[in-house]
């Protein structure tokens, strides 16, 4: 209020300094602006161009591909089996860690959290290590014909470690902020555990529920580094989308390989707007 | 019974009517151990078999140290720019008004969303000597793809959310009547940014800095398309993991990897203290 008061005043004294501030101002998001436009909008735009620069035609063909069709399967069939699991692990982890008080909580948050500032590829390695051939467990695999590395369980395993925290760390805030009252007056009155979850705390996170998946999912399709580790490269066996376009990139194929790029574009562009749109939601639940 | 067990653990629920604490905590902590602390484990263990001299011998190879030299080198860089640029990004969608700040706001977010190897062959694309941005740098005699620039035009994207993610929420909260007062006091505008505004911004951009720079470490698929990956020149340390580990040198891989490891866990023990400082700064204004 004061600050409203007084600011004509001082404009009105300062003219100079006021015909300065527009030039600055204009001055400042001009270079904001060109930043963004040339460091971040530029290589979403040229993913697009690339891939349809031979034709519409051509760009069709590469993504009927079979081996195309196989990475899309992949990549789809991980992030059907690491999503899910990452729900369950993170409404139990958010669960544990907002509605007790234990002792060693701080270190368990920093242990979830662990997997985002780890390297890709070291994610990638820690399996080969356990489960590779001169692994820790690789002699006992190979006895028993079980293969985890350059195999499926392996991609699911590091896509898992890299997808670790985003549900979990996503509703541990939400959780904290709405306390625990409200499931101690459902079960005081009454209701069982279950029904304290579905119809009291589910309603109440459901769109930072939402927002963990959603990241969860972009990344699960995403990731690139440490499933490159732990895939072994099979076309149409281990690849997934990304490292299909690596390969298609490197054997000079360009349109093939910004065909299939496209479409992990088109996926981090649906992704943000449901970002946004969710941004939006939860800033009106929070107000 | 149960409930016994329960009190003689370390972990001790205090909210008794709440139910599903040791089902949830249980869950929590074997998933943890199984998909993250038992691997990581793994690899200081196996990085202990190593012992200490063929640990150092790995690391003062003349690849590997020139290798880990350009990772901090060129994520130190970018960092640089990225708190530079952050800063200025974050001003601007904070404190003006103009058409589509909202598209431009979501729009920051893209190398968070956009896979690594999507955002590396568009890069490559982009700064290559035929490419868009790539040709006029090249009439101008300037090399950006295949060499270390390229390494940091790539972490610079992979970077920016970081510190523009760090600074907003708290340039937001920044009460803008100290402002008014040093500006009614008759301080000069760069006056009011250097001395009112930025120490209250510091903390915020310090750990934006150190998250980009921890990130720009560790990166793979972003930079491994437009490096060039020439031992020595242009091969960053994550890449010899890959590079090793396909030589099945797994005993180097890991001591690339632990030092690797080592330096983001220190600059996450920088960030927390930051953050501390900046708290205690705060509760003490």
């Amino acid at each position: 209020m004061v600050a409203i008061a007084t600011r004509p005043g001082r404009e009105a004294s300062r003219p100079a300094n006021r015909v300065g501030g527009v030039f600055l101002r204009g001055l400042l998001i001009a270079l904001a602006l060109g930043f963004l436009a040339i460091f971040i909008a530029l290589p979403l735009v040229i993913v697009f161009t690339e891939a349809l620069s031979r034709g519409w035609d051509a760009y069709v063909a590469a993504l009927v591909d079979p081996i195309a069709l196989a990475s899309i399967r992949l990549t789809l069939l991980t992030a059907a089996i690491v999503v899910p699991l990452n729900l369950v692990f993170g409404v139990m982890a958010a669960w544990a860690i907002t509605k007790f008080e234990f002792r060693g909580k701080s270190f368990l948050i920093t242990l979830i959290d662990l997997p985002f500032s780890v390297s890709p590829v070291i994610s990638g390695l820690v399996f080969v290590l356990m489960f590779g051939l001169q692994g820790w467990f690789g002699p006992w695999l190979k006895e028993h014909d079980i293969k985890i590395i350059f195999a499926v369980p392996g991609i699911v395993l590091a896509t898992m470690f890299v997808t670790f925290p985003f549900v979990a760390r996503e509703l541990i805030p939400v959780m904290q902020e709405q306390g625990t009252q409200e499931e101690e007056a459902a079960i005081v009155l009454g209701a069982s555990g279950w029904q304290t979850f579905w119809r009291v705390t589910l309603p109440n996170i459901k769109w930072g529920l939402l927002y963990g998946l959603l990241l969860c999912n972009a990344r699960a399709m995403g990731e690139f580094g440490a499933v490159s580790v732990v895939s072994g490269h099979v076309r149409g066996i281990t690849n997934t989308m990304p490292l299909h376009v690596e390969i298609l990139y490197n054997e000079y194929n360009f349109v093939a390989a910004f065909a299939v790029a496209s479409l992990l574009a088109m996926l981090a562009i649906v992704t943000l707007i449901l970002k946004s749109l969710l941004e939006w939601r939860l800033h009106k639940v929070h107000l | 019974m149960s409930a016994s067990i329960v009190s003689r653990l370390p972990f001790r629920p205090t909210h008794g009517v709440i139910p599903g604490f040791g089902i949830t905590l249980g869950i929590t902590l074997a998933w943890t151990a199984l998909i993250v602390l038992i691997p990581l484990a793994g690899l200081f263990l196996k990085s202990a078999t190593l012992g200490w001299d063929a640990f150092i011998n790995t690391i003062q190879s003349p690849r590997v140290l020139a290798s880990l030299r350009l990772s901090f080198g060129t994520a130190f860089a970018a960092a640089v720019v990225n708190a530079v640029f952050g800063l200025l990004v974050a001003w601007v969608l904070v404190r003006y008004e103009f058409p589509g700040r909202r598209a431009v706001d979501a729009l920051v977010d893209i190398p968070f969303a956009l896979p690594t190897a999507i955002a590396g062959i568009a890069l490559t694309a982009l700064w290559a000597e035929n490419g868009w941005l790539g040709a006029p740098l090249a009439a101008l005699g300037i090399k950006v793809a295949f060499t270390p620039l390229g390494i940091v035009m790539a972490l610079v994207f992979i970077g920016l959310p970081f510190v523009v993610r760090t600074v907003q929420p708290v340039l937001q909260d920044f009460h803008k009547e100290f402002e008014e007062a040093a500006e009614s006091l008759g301080a000069t505008r760069w006056q009011v940014f250097s001395r009112v505004i930025w120490p209250s911004l510091m903390p915020a951009t310090i750990t934006g800095f150190a998250l980009a720079l921890a990130r720009g470490l560790g990166e793979y698929g972003s930079v491994i398309f437009i490096a060039g990956n020439l031992p020595g020149i242009s091969e960053i340390a994550p890449l010899l993991v890959v590079i090793k580990l396909e030589e099945f040198a797994y005993a180097e891989a890991t001591a690339i990897a632990v030092a690797l490891l080592v330096a983001s866990f220190l600059l996450l023990l920088l960030i927390n203290s930051v953050q501390h400082w900046a708290e205690r700064r705060e509760k003490g204004a």
